[in-house]
């Protein structure tokens, strides 16, 4: 718990019972990480959305910055290339 | 589970009416908190839990109303029965309290009900057998969120532990009811359909008592005073739970969503 008394916010992922990663799916705010679990499985989990949860403390996560947007991802707008779409692949191994 | 002896049906209802309307009103009483938790995801989590105490209520009443024979289905039972055919203990029927006698009153109220599915898994009842299966997986929950916030509050601050310790001293003279056996628990233990309550007494101590030192707080001791919820006679707070409970279906009899 902060000074405040303000409880820590928690970013909730939950993998469901056919996904094989864990989505984001919101987040809460707990006092600890064990509190953090549960209240995640109370909230985001009600109606048989998951099998497993991870949470983490938002604070933690180290996000790319927004005013970098241009610079960090609009140069790969042009490289198609990157794309393996330009392999013709043979008969036998096609529709892969 | 061997049956030992003939299943007497009217005994037999008043030991499915006690679990019954213990989760029943138990999950009343939580429910009061929809809209007033302390947090938000905590007020989540205790409707969670209130329907879960609901769910089991309306199994178990169900089953009840079947064994009874007369067409009472869980609806005539949750709502049109006057309070001294309410069998549930006193316990659950005393007021919500501050945030500390929930917590308090929960996780007494999960480890014994863990306990007792536990036990009634095995019961020669098939079908109550089979909601304890299934409800047994509910109590665990239920006992690990109330336990986690009976040590919260009593290893927390000053004025956590004070409520704490004030919850478990008002509740804890209405835990004698729970284990204090009388002729339909022998009955119930005689022909396979559950356990004497009092054999479960041990095991509770036990787990409250482990739950109380990681609090860092201490069971209060015994006392001479034993509630009768469970034979019908309620505290003065039974007839406000009612009126709240029934009022839907006593002002449109046979109103259904």
């Amino acid at each position: 718990m902060s000074e405040q008394g303000e409880w820590a916010l928690w970013e909730v992922f939950v993998r469901s019972k056919s996904g094989l990663d864990h989505k984001h799916c919101g987040s809460l705010h707990a006092a600890d990480a064990k509190m953090a679990i549960q209240m995640a499985r109370d909230v985001y989990t009600r109606r048989q959305e998951g099998t497993s949860v991870w949470v983490v403390r938002s604070d933690h996560i180290v996000a790319s910055d927004p005013g970098e947007k241009a610079s960090f991802f609009d140069p790969m707008e042009d490289k198609v290339y990157r794309h393996p779409s330009f392999y013709r692949l043979p008969p036998a191994v096609d529709h892969m | 589970m061997q049956t030992a002896s003939e299943i007497d049906a009217g005994i037999a209802v008043q030991y499915l009416l006690r679990i019954g309307d213990t989760a029943l009103i138990q999950a009343q009483r939580l429910a009061e908190w929809c809209g007033h938790a302390p947090a938000l995801e905590e007020d989540i989590a205790l409707s969670n839990i209130a329907l879960d105490l609901l769910g089991q209520a309306r199994a178990v009443l169900t089953r009840a109303g079947t064994v009874e024979g007369r067409a009472r289905d869980e609806d005539q039972l949750a709502f049109l029965r006057d309070e001294r055919e309410y069998r549930n203990v006193t316990l659950v029927e005393l007021p919500r309290g501050d945030f500390a006698v929930t917590m308090a009153r929960s996780a007494m109220l999960a480890i014994f009900f863990k306990l007792l599915w536990q036990r009634l898994a095995g019961s020669s009842d098939a079908e109550l057998a089979a909601i304890a299966g299934k409800a047994v997986k509910e109590a665990r929950y239920h006992r690990q969120h109330a336990a986690d916030w009976v040590v919260r509050l009593g290893d927390g601050t000053g004025e956590s532990r004070r409520r704490m310790e004030a919850a478990l001293q008002e509740l804890w003279p209405y835990t004698a009811e729970l284990f204090a056996d009388d002729e339909i628990d022998r009955h119930a233990a005689a022909t396979g359909l559950g356990p004497r309550w009092s054999e479960l007494e041990a095991a509770w101590r036990g787990e409250m008592e482990s739950i109380l030192a990681e609090a860092g707080l201490q069971a209060p001791a015994a006392t001479p005073f034993l509630s009768t919820g469970k034979r019908g006679l309620h505290s003065e707070h039974m007839g406000y739970i009612l009126a709240e409970l029934q009022y839907l279906q006593r002002a449109y009899p046979g109103g259904v969503w």
